[in-house]
């Protein structure tokens, strides 16, 4: 039981983290900043590979398990590279873009 | 020190990259680091986690292949304007995924747990992963197709909507009380059953839930299914028992959350306002008309007021967005600089369908980080602005939300346009924003009309100060 509980806890503690973080973040950046979670949320994608990739399994599971990859991995790679994409639109007026 | 341990050290240097990655994207000097930081500690999990035990790979291939190419094509190719309905997508697939792990861990576990001793805290995890990745899912597929106006944006509301949706909540409730009582059932049907209907129910319910909320309100619904993204992450993080899983989700559910609150905050409403009123719906009669004479201008009336303009501010709005406008903004924008005017571009939280999404479409158009300014940076100033030119904007520049207190948007935060000393509203008609009120901002003693296409409108404007110049 004891294991859970420090889970919970950790749990708990992540969310003010997550709070204190990115209350300041300016609002110029809250689209990028919503993709790049976004793609941190496809972190679910460790439990995906460990149902698709188990070996002694039914195949129910592996099914169940690589439909999991491909959505989880749609998140991921979509989303950090969509959020890099925009962010390197963003620029300063020194290096400003070509006119 | 053993394998496992050094996965788990590995889990560590994963979750370190994600809080710091956040912590970058909140300054845009760091953010483009941050992300690739966080993209870093994503690559480290992923590792650890192959390489952490015995596995039969071709699966996790194909998968990875499959999605890393659908995935990439489209992240490369969806135009900035499209971002709002891309996001939504996304969180909805983080939310499948989570589902599904849920539903392979519970399919790995049933032959054991029928009939033997469950661990009901990893039931209870399966069950709130298929709830709230389910629901994720669904609704942000409905969020999806109302940004993309594949279905209708307008909120879709019917007697009784919130009896049937807490009903199913109900439901849904029973059946994860049902499943966690059956779980070590030797009849395996007896726990399938209801997570089979608990699946389904949380489907629905993620439709039945996005329906009633309007266009207008889509920013604070996106915000919210990102934070429901990460918190479905988190449940299939106590499903598999991995702390990792279980900080990342927990980091981005509280992002959304706060964005959420952010947006809710800058329409002056509460989370359950806009999630169950419909707002926009049914025109409000709120707002006392009082109606006086808009004057339209011609684009060369415009151009010999700009022409002496010290300082014009930039309002955008989703109707830019619509008219693709933001190219011919900067340019506008930049002959102004050249004659001498100080421009900046001022953006309302909650203008366009997304948080942040008109930044992202003037920093495409090459608009410097320095010129893009939040609305309480430029209200203080607003009275020394000579020129302000509302583009695509209604609602968040409607100074009922001031000074009427009869007004529905009444005590909502908006760019004090009205207070320039003269303010130009492009527009094709007087109709009224999302919000469904009159604005008193057209008839305004200072305020100008140039009715027309955005886009067309700015142009004609551009050619008057070229041919001029």
């Amino acid at each position: 039981m004891s294991s859970e509980i420090l889970l919970l806890f950790t749990f708990v503690l992540a969310i003010f983290l997550g709070v204190e973080l990115i209350s300041k973040v300016p609002s110029q950046l809250h689209t990028p900043l919503m993709s790049g979670a976004n793609a941190i949320s496809g972190v679910t994608i460790v439990g995906a590979l460990v149902a698709a990739g188990s070996l002694a399994e039914g195949t129910v599971s592996v099914v169940l398990g690589t439909l999991a990859v491909v959505f989880a991995t749609i998140n991921v790679v979509g989303g950090y590279l969509v959020t890099d994409r925009m962010l390197a639109m963003f620029k300063t007026k020194q290096h400003g873009g070509d006119k | 020190m053993n394998q496992d341990t050094l996965v788990q050290l590995a889990y560590i240097a994963a979750s370190v990259l994600f809080v710091y990655g956040l912590k970058m994207l909140s300054s845009q000097r760091t953010a483009k680091r941050g992300n690739l930081v966080s993209a870093a500690g994503m690559l480290i999990a992923v590792i650890a986690t192959l390489i952490g035990q015995d596995m039969q790979y071709q699966w996790i291939i194909l998968g990875i292949l499959i999605g890393g190419a659908i995935g990439a094509t489209a992240a490369l190719r969806v135009p900035m304007t499209s971002m709002p309905e891309f996001v939504a997508l996304f969180n909805g697939f983080g939310g499948m995924a989570s589902l599904l792990v849920g539903w392979a861990e519970y399919q790995r576990n049933l032959p054991e747990w029928s009939g033997g001793e469950p661990s009901y805290i990893t039931v209870v995890a399966i069950a709130l992963a298929a709830l709230i990745g389910g629901l994720t899912f669904t609704g942000s597929l409905i969020a999806y197709g109302k940004l993309s106006e594949t279905l209708n944006s307008k909120a879709i509301l019917y007697r009784g909507q919130q009896i049937v949706n807490a009903a199913i909540v109900a439901v849904a409730l029973i059946a994860i009380i049902v499943f966690a009582i059956n779980a070590d059932n030797p009849t395996t049907a007896a726990s399938y059953a209801p997570f089979l209907l608990l699946v389904g129910l949380a489907l629905v319910l993620g439709v039945l839930a996005t329906i009633p909320i309007g266009g207008a309100d889509m920013p604070v619904v996106i915000s919210l299914l990102n934070s429901y993204s990460g918190l479905a992450a988190c449940a299939a993080g106590f499903v598999i028992m991995n702390t990792m899983l279980i900080v990342a989700g927990s980091l981005v559910g509280a992002s959304g959350m706060i964005l959420t609150a952010i947006m809710c905050k800058a329409m002056n409403r509460s989370l359950g306002n806009v999630l169950f009123s419909g707002f926009g719906a049914v025109s409000t009669a709120g707002g006392t008309a009082k109606q006086g004479e808009a004057k339209p201008i011609t684009p060369e009336d415009a151009y010999y007021i700009l022409e002496n303009a010290r300082s014009v501010v930039f309002v955008p709005g989703y109707g830019m967005a619509a008219a693709q406008a933001q190219h011919v903004v900067r340019e506008l924008g930049e002959i102004l600089e050249d004659n001498g005017s100080e421009v900046k571009y001022a953006v309302h939280p909650v203008a366009g369908r997304m948080p942040g999404h008109m930044n992202v479409l003037l920093a495409e158009a090459n608009v410097p980080y320095e010129q893009l300014v939040e609305m309480d940076e430029i209200n203080p100033a607003m009275e020394s602005v000579d020129v302000a030119i509302v583009i695509g904007a209604n609602d968040v520049v409607n100074p009922a939300a001031r000074e009427d207190p009869s007004s529905s948007i009444y005590g909502m935060p908006i760019i004090n346009v009205d207070y320039a000393r003269t303010v130009f509203v492009l527009k094709r008609s007087l109709a009224s924003g999302f919000a469904g009120i009159e604005n008193d901002l057209f008839f305004k003693e200072n305020t100008r009309m140039l009715f027309g296409d955005a886009k067309s409108s700015v142009q004609a404007v551009i050619n008057e100060m070229k041919e001029d110049a």
